[in-house]
């Protein structure tokens, strides 16, 4: 087990097109880190070059504190969960988890101790000896990760593990995926796209886009504390609503005046950190589970304001309502009891103590 | 119900009709009917002529006894078709093995290629497939020329001594195998080719994560991947091959002392030229039975493969 250091790492492809910029990034040993962010923002490429499967075009990545930029895969010491599973079609299951052990010549004894062992933490022993054709999606699952497992490598790397599986089997397989980690502690290094995934497996969670990380931090903090719009708006869903508006002084005091009169008073304790933006035009974010029409709580900060919802999703045990706020879409997270209706005004909360206040000129979280 | 038992009752003739309509539009039928024309089209180029062809090796040599296997024996005991088996099985398996030696490293450099310049070399590389092996070997014959032809011509410049390479048995079958080897290696390629292609790649790269180097993942991944339409390729080969009557015929037309003989090129001698029907037919079908247990084998192991892994 290991840590892994990424140090300016840059990827470059021909005709200079930059799919990762530069990015600095320290994974502790034993940790879960989580690469997260829309398609084309370079996780994967960055979790290839850790690989060794994409060249570094600059920068430096070390494994256990040995620089392995010019070391092959092989000899990385580290296992890899492909989304397509990459599962040997030609060899059984037990062939296909003892591959990468036979390659290195391990004593066949230490080589069945220890597929037997993987096989019984992932509960795959029943088919051992049948061929990846006949396995289902979440069972290829298991056999790529025991494949990995078996080797016990310095690091696990994850590409999108999970997919191509069904929305309850990943459910499933992302307990499976973390419960395992929990057993065997190895540094691991997962991508998805998936918010969800990413907050509930990572110890920290990276968002990437464009080619660099705006922002490194646990779950919580990501969710509480985004330090960019992008990173506000990815990580939580429904996603954040941004409103423009304009920050103003009033009576000792700071004032969210969106266009159209509307004004809501920013909480005393956050008016300092805002003050230098006073008279200028920011951009207002809340999410919409801190717009919503729960009067049963005691929080702080409560700012009642009335809007009309133009579509209206019951969800069970919530219910979505999409406003049209002077041509900003906004969404609300209601009780399921609330009697609401299109087109009939609807009185809401503001929880301003989870507010967020967004530079426009810089998309960085004020 | 009451319509029914009218139908029934007063007019039995309706029934047969309508359970005739019925055997009409089963769905069975449909398929029958829709696949016949290819039915009487194997049945009238293929079966037939092949049970005519076994029919007439049974003849004796006037057409006009049946023999019953009289004419394998005679056969069997012949020195010079004794030689024509030799020279066939040694023929066949070289090439074929050659071919698909070649095929494979030709398919290999090619799919390591970048996509932009893949496409001229493999369309060069397909150009002694296309041209009619006739034509191509009458070129062959002039280059294998003792005196005037350019192989020797070349290979005096090095210095190494003219080669008789038609006039000489061992290299009049080097030569016809050469020849056969240039012209059928590009089928063996783009087989190859498109086989390589089919492998994802990922199986490559979690290879090589596994500590596979480049000859393993060859052994274990590519072969492997590749094992069907290795086997169906070369047995695909193995019978053209052994049915082979051109470049024979054109190159050494049967010599020197009819010791380059194929089974084609003699049946065509003892048939046609020497007027033996019979015994031709009976030199064409020589390799049927074996040919036959051996795709038997090769077929069997591609489905089994295809159940266990496609």
């Amino acid at each position: 087990m290991a840590e892994v250091s990424l140090r300016k790492i840059v990827k470059a492809y021909e005709g200079g097109v930059q799919a990762v910029k530069g990015i600095d990034l320290e994974i502790q040993d034993h940790e879960f880190v989580v690469l997260v962010g829309p398609s084309g923002c370079g996780k994967s490429t960055t979790l290839r070059m850790i690989a060794g499967l994409e060249e570094i075009t600059a920068g430096e990545i070390a494994i256990g504190g040995t620089v392995v930029n010019d070391i092959p895969p092989r000899d990385r010491d580290i296992a890899m969960v492909f989304q397509n599973y990459a599962l040997y079609p030609h060899m059984s299951v037990y062939e296909n988890m003892a591959f990468g052990l036979t390659l290195r010549k391990f004593p066949k004894a230490e080589i069945d101790k220890r597929v037997k062992e993987a096989a019984r933490i992932l509960d795959i022993t029943p088919l051992l000896e049948r061929k990846p054709k006949a396995l289902s999606g979440g069972q290829r699952q298991r056999v790529a990760m025991g494949r990995a497992i078996v080797r016990d490598p310095k690091v696990f790397l994850f590409d999108e593990p999970l997919s191509n599986l069904d929305a309850k089997l990943r459910v499933q397989m992302r307990t499976e995926i973390k419960k395992v980690h929990q057993t065997v502690r190895t540094t691991t290094v997962y991508v998805t796209h998936d918010q969800v995934e990413a907050l509930t497996l990572a110890d920290r969670v990276v968002v990437m886009n464009h080619g660099i990380i705006e922002q490194v931090g646990p779950p919580q903090e990501l969710y509480h504390h985004p330090a960019t719009k992008f990173v506000a708006g990815f990580i939580g869903s429904p996603a954040m609503n941004f409103i423009p508006a304009q920050l103003e002084e009033a009576s000792g005091g700071l004032n969210i005046v969106i266009a159209g009169g509307m004004s809501l008073p920013v909480p005393p304790s956050r008016v300092d950190r805002y003050r230098g933006h006073a008279g200028k035009p920011v951009l207002f974010g809340i999410r919409p589970e801190h717009l919503t029409d729960d009067k049963t709580t005691d929080k702080h900060h409560l700012e009642p304001l009335s809007l009309t919802p133009e579509v209206i999703e019951p969800m069970g045990m919530e219910t979505l309502a999409h406003f049209k706020l002077e041509g900003t879409e906004i969404s609300a997270r209601l009780d399921p009891s609330t009697p609401a209706e299109v087109g009939k005004p609807l009185a809401l909360l503001a929880h301003m103590g989870q507010m967020h206040l967004i530079d426009p000129a810089t998309d960085k979280v004020i | 119900m009451a319509d029914g038992t009218v139908m029934i009752q007063g007019a039995p003739g309706s029934v047969a009709n309508s359970s005739f309509r019925r055997f009409a539009r089963r769905r069975s039928t449909i398929a029958f009917l829709m696949t016949l024309p290819l039915i009487l089209v194997i049945g009238g180029l293929v079966a037939w002529p092949a049970g005519y062809a076994i029919y007439l090796s049974m003849l004796n040599r006037r057409m006009t006894q049946f023999i019953g296997l009289t004419n394998f024996e005679i056969l069997l005991e012949s020195d010079s078709f004794r030689m024509v088996i030799f020279q066939s099985v040694f023929f066949a398996v070289t090439a074929v093995i050659l071919k698909a030696l070649i095929g494979f490293w030709l398919a290999h450099m090619l799919h390591h290629l970048p996509t932009k310049g893949q496409r001229k070399w493999r369309g060069m590389l397909l150009v002694p497939w296309v041209i009619p092996p006739a034509l191509s070997t009458l070129g062959w014959w002039w280059m294998f020329d003792p005196s005037y032809s350019s192989i020797n011509w070349l290979l005096a410049i090095f210095a190494v001594p003219s080669v008789p390479w038609l006039g000489e048995p061992w290299w009049a079958r080097i030569s016809v195998i050469i020849v056969n080897v240039w012209y059928g290696a590009p089928f063996f390629m783009i087989m190859y080719l498109a086989a390589l292609k089919s492998v994802p790649e990922q199986l490559y790269e979690a290879a090589a994560i596994d500590g596979a180097t480049s000859s393993q993942r060859l052994r274990y991944v590519t072969l492997p991947m590749m094992r069907n339409i290795i086997s169906i390729t070369v047995l695909f080969s193995l019978i053209v091959t052994f049915a082979n009557y051109d470049i024979v015929r054109v190159l050494t037309n049967g010599g020197p002392r009819d010791l380059t003989h194929v089974f084609a090129s003699y049946a065509f001698q003892v048939g046609i030229l020497a007027g033996n029907i019979p015994r031709g037919a009976a030199v064409s079908l020589f390799m049927f039975p074996i040919l036959g247990v051996i795709a038997f084998f090769v077929l069997r192991g591609i489905n089994r493969r295809n159940r266990e892994e496609a």
